[in-house]
């Protein structure tokens, strides 16, 4: 690892006046992911600042049924916290199924948020990778691709996100807070992740100098009624093949609110839109779910080792669904 | 000791006199061999700088054996066969005694059947899921188990 500098911020003024400063600085959340980036020498930052020790904003009721979680909040605390674990289960669910006890007690949410692809060729530095050093090429799309992804590529980048968490928060429809030199913003989850494009190295739409301060949970009382699934080579502590996070709410047999969202086939935490469409206001019948999961995955395409995702993908959607509402029909009987 | 802000965890612990136990095996958060406790909570330090720790209290596996007696984990494991070559032991160890905490706090885990019910069963499949961050590679694992089962069938770890 090569050596940098490194400071504590107390606040986060004092963050934001020290990235503005040190040249070729990084904020350092638990470090689960930089550390080892850095130990690579995939990541070469000249400073860290370390932003763990800021004044803890915690997690709390935001008002009208929603609930603010700090960035600097654990990823097991969230994980425990009753509010998350009644109001949002998916959420709870999502993160114990990501990595390991030791690294969740570590792992903060605003550096989840930046956790970068464990995509093979990213990683190693003998091959080509237009993440790493752009407009080198891509070994990935014709090498050895069964973690790759289905939706959203380019033809400069197939990595997938690697976050269990942000599958959640992307169903749920979060927002990023941030502060920067422009002040105070927030940015709707949707539009946090950029799909890689021609820029396959610039990944969310944070500017330069800017740290998240929170995420915020929109009330939404049907995500009581919410589940995350997870797909992978084994039975735990591994990253997912195919991730289902989702929400239902059945009235008189009908649909009447949905929330999907996809891991582990897309760059991005993938928003199930289309499928969303498909399913808003239709009867609660596995014709629906098929249907919506068509509708959602035809523009999918797979790059040989990973087509199998596509079909793994469209049936998990459908028996998550299914499980929801027979959920919803025992909540009722 | 002096460290740079480069080095981990693990390194600064390897470094430091007389405490061996800390184990660094693959050095990238895969395996568990490392995992220290860290004012109390389960750490791997092998993905941490020395530097973010300053100020906290590490306990290695040196720290459960008291006054010559062993903690009732390391007993177990002895008398389970929770072992061979031994070295994922100190991980193994510190892991089960943070997990234990976790699981007293209340902490769901991914096979919990209803994350917003409030009552865990310590069963063989929770145990399972909560240590799967800790490899060992001589297949000790229904060994393991049985001495976690075991050691705190009757409750706190010291």
């Amino acid at each position: 690892m090569r050596n940098f500098s490194y400071s504590r911020a107390a606040t986060s003024q004092e963050a934001l006046t020290l990235i503005a400063t040190l040249p070729n600085a990084k904020f350092l959340g638990g470090g689960t992911n930089l550390v080892d980036l850095m130990r690579e020498n995939i990541e070469q930052p000249d400073a860290l600042i370390d932003v763990t020790r800021l004044p803890s904003t915690g997690i709390k009721e935001s008002g009208c049924g929603g609930v603010s979680i700090g960035a600097e909040v654990k990823n097991a605390a969230v994980a425990n916290h009753p509010l998350i674990r009644q109001r949002y289960p998916l959420l709870s669910q999502a993160i114990l199924f990501g990595a390991s006890g030791q690294i969740r007690n570590v792992a903060t949410v605003g550096g989840n948020m930046m956790q970068r692809t464990r995509c093979y060729y990213f990683y190693d530095k003998a091959a080509r990778c237009n993440k790493r050093s752009p407009g080198l090429g891509c070994d990935a799309i014709d090498g050895f691709n069964r973690i790759h992804s289905v939706l959203g590529t380019s033809p400069h980048c197939i990595a997938t996100h690697p976050s269990d968490m942000r599958v959640a928060l992307a169903a749920l429809g979060a927002t990023v807070r941030v502060d920067g030199p422009a002040g105070e913003r927030e940015i709707p989850f949707h539009e946090f992740h950029l799909l890689p494009g021609e820029t396959p190295h610039i990944e969310t739409a944070l500017a330069p100098g800017e740290l998240i301060t929170s995420i915020e949970l929109p009330p939404l009382a049907f995500a009581a009624n919410s589940r995350y699934r997870k797909v992978r080579g084994r039975a735990s502590y591994a990253f997912a093949l195919v991730s289902v996070a989702a929400a239902l709410e059945i009235n008189n047999g009908q649909i009447c609110n949905v929330r999907l969202a996809l891991g582990g086939v897309a760059p991005k935490p993938w928003r199930a839109h289309q499928a969303e469409a498909a399913l808003s206001g239709a009867p609660d019948k596995l014709d629906t779910f098929c249907l919506a999961v068509e509708t959602e995955l035809s523009p999918a395409r797979g790059f040989r080792d990973n087509n199998f995702k596509i079909e793994l993908a469209k049936r998990n959607i459908v028996s998550v669904l299914n499980e929801l509402a027979e959920g919803e029909d025992k909540q009722r009987a | 000791m002096r460290w740079s802000p480069a080095s981990r965890c693990s390194d600064a612990l390897q470094e430091y006199p007389n405490l061996t136990g800390t184990k660094k095996d693959c050095n990238q958060g895969a395996c568990g061999a490392c995992t220290v406790l860290c004012d109390g909570e389960r750490t791997l330090a092998c993905l941490a700088l020395a530097v973010q720790y300053e100020g906290a209290e590490i306990t290695t596996i040196e720290g459960f054996c008291k006054d010559g007696e062993l903690h009732p984990l390391q007993a177990a494991l002895m008398e389970h066969d929770g072992f061979q070559c031994g070295y994922c032991t100190p991980g193994q160890i510190c892991s089960a005694v943070g997990m234990m905490r976790e699981f007293q706090a209340g902490l769901p885990s991914a096979v919990t059947a209803d994350v917003s019910a409030n009552a865990l069963e310590f069963s063989d499949e929770e145990i399972k899921e909560r240590m799967s961050g800790n490899l060992c590679r001589c297949g000790a694992y229904v060994g393991i188990r049985a001495a976690i089962h075991e050691a705190f069938r009757s409750g706190v770890p010291r």
